[in-house]
């Protein structure tokens, strides 16, 4: 399925892993908890590696691992848990993530400029529909009362 | 009054366009009810049980004759000629259509109004006292800080989607009028042993199904970290707030749950992080309170004469005067509240025709503002000595001078059964009932100061478990029964009023409301308030007395 990133669309690349599934070759995603406990074997992977935070997940958990993780998939189980906000915020500016921050799960397009401001830089959308309304809401405001991660 | 620059003009508008295309995508299908549903919240518009209601922001408030004429016009065009000032000084229109709120919210962005933020899981309205600027007991004018606040909370991309609704007040008078204690973050202006003006901070107030006071978090911030405390208390509360359970999502549970000493460490820790990167700069401070000088007061308004011959000639007028309006820091002038507790009127209402006119008033009489207060009124803040008898005559006119500001009959009242699809009971009805059985007006001013507030539902709209007299709607096998608490306040000594006793049904409520007049006046001591006697005696004389032969 393809995803925005940065703006464009893009094919996705990504490969998400349940935690008792095997790693398949190329670039994979696991969730929080296989990343603790699996750590060891995941850093043995030959593709790029990323964890996917649920909206509960303590992301100063991650700490030290950030540079090698090349994507954060933030989930929202639904469009108003408004926790994945402070997640992305806190991934940029408290503890400077340089990787990709992707927006996935049960969320609007409607939510797109926020989560933008916070940091998201990637979208995957259950329904393809939505890539062009969210590469137009991405631009809903020309205006920003805040300071925040752009 | 603060002028919107091009920015800020901008940002409504674009608000509009995005809210338009969001409604007609909902119109057209693409757009779940439930995901609609938040999007409009935040835009202020709920569906009622008759039509959608459309809640207007004014920030902290103010507002200009011309927003005035816009809220007339907007009456006529898209409603049925009236609309509504709620508790939290905003405007309500309770019959716009849903296809025409995009229209008739950009006529709004004409004048530099919006709905934004004004219902829905996200930061609210800052609200203010209504006399910041005029009173003589303030420290320091309040509006500069609500609109910095007003700023920053304005699409505040982390926090857009919280567990709950979250509400923030600032005070800068010794008298608190704006309930600081009851909201989720209250803003005190104090100053410290050295002499320095900043904030005394609280948390963790709100009213509702679960009334609770604020504590303080803070009792000493310096001004340039306003805003990094705000995003601390907002982070700490965006993640770790319930979402479980919206009865217990306001940080009031957090704060409850943690404990305040936690909590505050909790927020302590996330500020150290952040405040050297949010200063609040001394330059931007000054530059807000530049909006908010003095009008051009008339340096000779206290050599009138006149103003003391009418108040001895004319009681109607001495009456007005005592009770609807309140001295002011400038000498020659006083504040004046305009009253929307007319007998015959729902609290809180006012006409298109009023709306206009009064905009005249603020024109002709107190600069061109006029304010909401918190407790359904409006206010003309600078009107001078020489001008009030014939302001008098042309709001009398216009039936807001019932000289009733701060008595029984200027009650805080939600709009209840007759237009909330969440009520239990009526409550502009009973409003009226106790209003037609208080028409003695000399009664009405002997009894003095008492504040009922009456909620038609457990949402509590109206405030009413900190009412001197809390008056709650509630169902009883699908009849309208009111419960009663006493004692209530949202002053400075706020505090929960005390249930008195089993609810009574509809056709009682206002005779035991006059039995609990009654035993008032039979037990107060000379000068002694409503609710100081309440304090002295305890509830059990209004017991006997509203339950007797009930
Ligand atoms: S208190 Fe209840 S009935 Fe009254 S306006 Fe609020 S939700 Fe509606």
């Amino acid at each position: 399925m393809p995803i925005i990133k940065n703006q464009r669309i893009l094919e996705n690349t990504w490969t998400f892993v349940e935690d008792d599934a095997p790693l398949p070759a190329g670039d994979i995603t696991v969730s929080a908890k296989r990343w603790t406990e699996d750590k060891a074997a995941l850093l043995q992977h030959t593709g790029k590696l990323g964890v996917r935070l649920a909206p509960a997940d303590n992301v100063a958990a991650l700490g030290d691992d950030l540079p090698v993780i090349k994507l954060i998939e933030l989930n929202f189980p639904a469009f108003n848990d408004g926790r994945t906000f402070s997640q992305a915020r806190l991934l940029r500016s408290r503890y400077g993530y340089q990787g990709e921050i992707r927006a996935i799960g049960n969320y609007m397009t409607d939510q797109v400029f926020y989560l933008h401001r916070v940091g998201v830089d990637s979208f995957e959308f259950n329904n393809p529909k939505d890539m062009a309304l969210a590469l137009s809401a991405i631009k809903d405001f020309t205006i920003r009362y805040q300071a925040s991660t752009r | 009054m603060y002028q919107y620059n091009e920015q800020d003009q901008t940002l409504i508008e674009e608000r509009v366009t995005q809210f338009r295309g969001q409604t007609q995508r909902f119109l057209n299908g693409e757009l779940g009810p439930d995901e609609f549903r938040a999007l409009r919240l935040m835009n202020g518009l709920y569906i009622q049980t008759h039509a959608p209601m459309l809640r207007v922001a004014v920030p902290y408030g103010l507002l200009a004759s011309r927003q005035l004429r816009m809220l007339a016009k907007v009456a006529r065009d898209y409603d049925k000629g009236y609309c509504h000032f709620t508790t939290r000084q905003n405007v309500q229109y309770n019959w716009p259509s849903l296809d025409r709120v995009p229209d008739l919210l950009a006529e709004l962005a004409t004048v530099q109004m919006h709905a934004i933020q004004t219902s829905g899981n996200c930061l609210r309205n800052t609200t203010s006292d209504h006399l910041a600027g005029v009173c003589v007991d303030e420290l320091e004018d309040p509006r500069p800080y609500c609109e910095i606040i007003r700023q920053w909370t304005t699409l505040h991309p982390e926090f857009a989607y919280l567990p709950r609704k979250f509400k923030i007040a600032v005070s800068g008078s010794e008298h608190d009028r704006a309930a600081v204690q009851l909201h989720d973050i209250g803003v005190y202006l104090v100053r410290n042993e050295t002499g320095e003006i900043g904030f005394r901070v609280l948390a963790g107030g709100g009213l509702g199904r679960t009334p609770i006071i604020g504590q303080t978090v803070k009792p000493f911030l310096e001004k340039k970290y306003l805003l990094s405390y705000l995003e601390a208390i907002l982070r700490v509360y965006n993640l770790l707030g319930r979402r479980d359970n919206k009865y217990k999502a306001r940080i009031k549970i957090l704060v409850k749950e943690t404990g305040l000493e936690k909590f505050t460490a909790l927020v302590e820790e996330e500020w150290l992080q952040i405040r050297d990167d949010m200063l609040l700069g001394e330059d931007r401070i000054a530059a807000m309170q530049a909006q908010f000088t003095p009008p051009a007061y008339e340096s000779n308004a206290n050599s009138d004469t006149g103003l003391a011959q009418r108040l001895t000639d004319d009681a109607a007028f001495a009456k007005w005067f005592k009770y609807n309006s309140v001295d002011h820091r400038i000498s020659g002038y006083r504040a004046v509240f305009v009253s929307l507790k007319a007998p015959d009127s729902p609290p809180g209402d006012i006409g298109a025709d009023q709306l206009d006119a009064l905009a005249n008033l603020a024109d002709d009489y107190s600069f061109g503002e006029v304010r909401s207060t918190h407790r359904q009124n409006l206010v003309l803040a600078d009107v001078k000595h020489a001008d009030l008898y014939s302001l008098w005559q042309r709001l009398d006119a216009l039936k807001l001078a019932t000289p009733n500001i701060g008595t029984v009959t200027d009650m805080i009242c939600c709009p209840g059964l007759d237009f909330c699809s969440l009520a239990n009971a009526g409550s502009i009805g009973v409003a009226k009932e106790i209003n037609q059985a208080l028409d003695d007006m000399d009664y009405i001013h002997d009894i003095g100061d008492i504040k009922i507030n009456m909620s038609g539902c457990m949402n509590g709209c109206a405030h009413q478990s900190v009412g001197h007299i809390g008056i709650l709607g509630v169902d009883k096998k699908g009849e309208e029964w009111y419960q009663i608490t006493l004692g209530g306040s949202s002053e400075n000594e706020a505090a929960i009023g005390d249930r008195l006793g089993p609810s009574v049904a509809k056709h009682q409520i206002t005779e035991s409301i006059t039995r609990i007049l009654d035993v008032y006046v039979q037990h107060r001591l000379e000068d002694e308030t409503f609710l100081q006697t309440v304090k002295r005696v305890g509830l059990e004389p209004f017991r006997e007395k509203v339950y007797a032969n009930h």
